[in-house]
């Protein structure tokens, strides 16, 4: 269980993430949605403390994140985001297997756990002696959620992992992803700002705009919810494209 | 090519090699010590360059003061740095009371050391500020510490970029350190100096081709390398790097000496300096020769500043040169008077030893000091054999001097002892005064009283029977470790006394002329054999 207390960032004297507390239960699926600047980003990188917060606590299954050493605390956290972010200079087999290298993990298990990886996310196994260039979009980005994978962490984060991805694809390996989630048993908190793609995937919704919490509902009842004008637009938005799609449909039979 | 200045001894490859001025071991050599020399300030500035990148490129709070500093340095010209570290290590030194060698390889390793520096940390900061800001967010995010990320991602990323400052830095280094010879460190700028100071081309040309080529080698080799670690080929990576194991092999070979043994003889090494002209190359190696002879290994230090070859022996980074009396007296005891020669020679034995506990062994037999010289038949027909018949015929004569000597005290004082009203005095660079008497645009000048020419010419040198000009006797000068050493004295006591002036400008004349030149160690054969059975 993930919980936020009180927690506030800011930047040159602003700030980006103000008093937010909130808690995330075990093997929820929860994704954080705003508008480009509402600091999705800033309160998803504070729990791996790629970002360091000025006041306020976040802890994992009650411990501090603070107290905890910074290279385990990453270690055992899957981080998936839109750069990928794949070393060019190694195998995707290389890649795959870095946390559990950086945990001193002997290599001999390494062939066998990599193909295992490559099949949970739907890739062949011929493709760990690739390098990364010559891989399409999308299958980077599985490798990038193989490689967060690799050791076996109980807690995902994800920041626009499908955002540089085209839509076929992207939808593909999120629902490949929701199925993981399941399988695995993990605890998954996405960020988007794709209010479509949030609804589909998550179970809960958090909507942040200015650094605060706009709305935390889940999809069903975002769906009905009547209140913060933005969080309004943004379930408008959905609902005029599938309208709009609807007729489309209906004028074309 | 006459047979008596061939030198002796098993200089196989000496003849063939003598048309380009230098016997191909003694080239080896050079090339080798030029080599370890760059190879060494290369890894020195690697060994500095690198972490400093690292932390500049982390921290632009250092890191734009640090690139700034480093840039200055590169400013200051490449013969100035090399000159500055010999009295900062001479302070350092002093100061510590440590043994600090300021001559030879440790000021040349550091200057080209901090030459090397700036294509290092330019491109280690370019390279490490120029990784791709989501592999860095990556790498912290799967939970890489600091020295994880620089070892498996930084440096590999950087890695081409990296290579290509230490490429610049290399074909930097080994053009630079052909300047090393000023501070005594043996590179192949020996070539290139003696070379330029004998006029003899042919070591000029050697010595540059030998540089360039050597460059344009280390060059293609990094080249490969990069270029292998660019597009990740370990076939080119892995040429590149047997290619320059191979190199460094080379460098660090040991080469066959003069002698033919591979340098094993028995002694200590006596270190033999030299100032930067012709008499001071053919006098230190006819001390070489009389030191292996008696079964020392010798190493060169050529091109001495003439401030630094007498503080540089008296420190004991150099063991043995000649210098001169007259030099001795204004620049080390700061004497103006002008005593006769055996005073002169006296006090400086008396004053170096107490003083530096330096040994002035003796004089040569010959003085290189200033000397007024005309044509011996014009000197006969006007009736001049000395600086009083000349100042009496003055007035129809036209005198050429050096660039210098209207300026000096020299000049002063035999305006004030003989009251000379030359009908015109003009300066010349050398070569030019002596072509200025040759064709009759002047009739008097003023030589160095050993110049080859002066024989050549057929010149008569005007004795001075007032002591106006000071005297510059060639002496032998040890330094205060060889000084107490028997054996060496016993080698080098036989050279005393045995060098007359018509020897010297021989000598001289072989090395200076334009036609049919010597070098300064064919010359020094030429000497030895003069000198006759004692040697
Ligand atoms: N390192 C940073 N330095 C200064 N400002 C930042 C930094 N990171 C984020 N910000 C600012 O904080 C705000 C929130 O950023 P972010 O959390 O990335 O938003 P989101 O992910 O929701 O688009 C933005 O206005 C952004 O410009
Ligand atoms: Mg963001």
């Amino acid at each position: 269980m993930i919980s936020f207390s009180q927690v506030t960032k800011h930047y040159a004297g602003r700030p980006v993430v103000e008093g937010i507390s909130l808690s995330i239960a075990r093997g929820a699926f929860v994704a954080l949605v705003g508008q480009s600047g509402a600091g999705k980003t800033t309160l998803l990188k504070a729990i791996n403390r790629l970002v360091e917060i000025d006041s306020g606590a976040i802890t994992i299954d009650g411990e501090d994140v603070t107290a905890l050493p910074l290279a385990a605390l990453r270690r055992r956290t899957g981080y998936v985001f839109q750069g990928i972010g794949l070393f060019p200079h190694m195998s995707v087999a290389e890649n795959i297997w870095l946390v559990p290298r950086l945990q001193g993990v002997p290599i001999d298990g390494r062939a066998e756990r990599v193909a295992r990886l490559l099949e949970l996310v739907a890739l062949p196994p011929v493709l760990a002696d690739r390098y990364p260039a010559q891989l399409s979009g999308g299958q980077a980005q599985r490798v990038g959620f193989a490689r967060a994978l690799a050791a076996e962490p109980s807690l995902m984060l994800m920041d626009e992992p499908f955002g540089a991805l085209d839509p076929v694809t992207r939808s593909e390996l999120g629902r490949a992803y929701r199925a993981l989630h399941e399988r695995m048993g993990l605890t998954s908190l996405l960020v988007t700002h794709d209010m479509a793609e949030a609804l589909l995937l998550a179970d809960r919704i958090i909507v942040l705009g200015e650094g605060h919490i706009l709305a935390d509902l889940p999809p069903r009842e975002l769906l009905a919810y009547r209140g913060h004008a933005n969080v309004q637009a943004m379930i408008d938005v959905v609902r005029d494209q599938t309208d709009r799609l609807d007729a489309l449909g209906r004028s074309d039979g | 090519m006459s047979c008596e200045i061939r030198p002796t001894g098993s200089m196989r490859w000496g003849d063939r090699m003598a048309d380009i001025g230098i016997a191909l071991p003694d080239l080896l050599r050079l090339v080798q010590a030029h080599l370890f020399l760059s190879g060494c300030a290369v890894a020195a500035a690697l060994l500095v360059g690198l972490p400093t990148a690292i932390l500049a490129a982390r921290n632009r709070r250092i890191g734009a003061p640090m690139l700034g500093l480093i840039s200055l340095l590169q400013t200051i010209p490449g013969l100035a740095l090399l000159a500055l570290f010999y009295p900062l290590l001479l302070l350092a030194g002093r100061a510590s009371g440590l043994p600090i060698p300021a001559l030879g390889f440790l000021p040349a390793l550091l200057a080209l050391g901090v030459y090397a520096l700036l294509p290092i940390v330019r491109n280690g900061v370019a390279a490490i500020r120029g990784i791709d800001p989501a592999l860095v967010e990556a790498a912290d995010g799967l939970g890489m510490t600091g020295p994880q990320r620089l070892l498996l991602v930084e440096l590999p990323l950087g890695a081409p970029v990296i290579l290509a400052g230490i490429r610049t830095a290399a074909v930097w280094t080994i053009g630079t350190a052909t300047l090393a010879t000023t501070i005594g460190q043996p590179s192949l700028g020996d070539l290139i100096f003696s070379g330029l100071q004998t006029e003899d081309w042919r070591r000029v040309l050697v010595g540059c081709i030998a540089a360039a080529a050597l460059a344009l080698l280390i060059d293609f080799v990094l080249a490969l390398m990069e270029s292998g670690l660019a597009v990740r080929s370990r076939g080119r990576l892995g040429a590149g790097i047997a290619l320059l194991l191979t190199i460094v092999a080379g460098a660090v070979l040991p080469i066959p000496d003069r002698t033919g043994s591979v340098g094993t003889a028995p002694g200590r090494t006596i270190i033999v300096g030299a100032k930067n002209f012709s008499e001071q190359y053919i006098l230190a190696d006819l001390i070489e020769t009389r030191l292996r002879k008696a079964g020392y290994r010798t190493e060169r230090r050529d091109n001495l500043g003439s401030a630094i070859a007498y503080r540089a022996l008296a420190a004991g980074d150099i063991d043995v040169y000649v210098d001169y009396s007259g030099t001795l007296w204004a620049n080390v005891l700061s004497r103006t008077d002008t005593p006769p020669a055996k005073a002169m020679l006296e006090t400086l034995g008396r004053e170096l030893a107490q003083r530096d506990k330096v040994r002035l062994l003796g004089s040569l037999g010959f003085e290189n000091a200033y000397a007024f010289a005309m044509s011996r038949k014009r000197a006969q027909v006007l009736g001049i054999g000395d600086l009083g018949d000349l100042a009496r015929a003055s007035p129809r004569l036209r005198l050429a001097t050096d660039l210098e000597f209207l300026n000096r005290p020299e000049w002063r004082a035999v305006e004030n002892h003989y009251h000379p009203s030359f009908s015109a005095a003009r300066a010349y660079s050398p070569t030019f005064m002596y072509r200025a008497l040759g064709d009759g645009s002047a009739d008097v000048i003023t030589a160095f009283s050993s110049d080859g020419r002066i024989s050549a010419m057929d010149l008569v040198t005007l004795s001075d029977p007032r002591g106006a000009l000071p005297h510059y006797d060639a002496v032998l000068l040890l330094a205060p470790r060889p000084a107490r050493e028997a054996r060496v004295v016993a080698a080098l006591q036989p050279l005393i006394g045995r060098i007359d002036i018509g020897m010297m400008r021989g000598a001289n004349w072989m090395v200076d002329r334009d036609n049919d030149k010597r070098t300064p160690r064919e010359a020094s054969a030429w000497l030895a054999a003069k000198i006759g059975p004692a040697m």
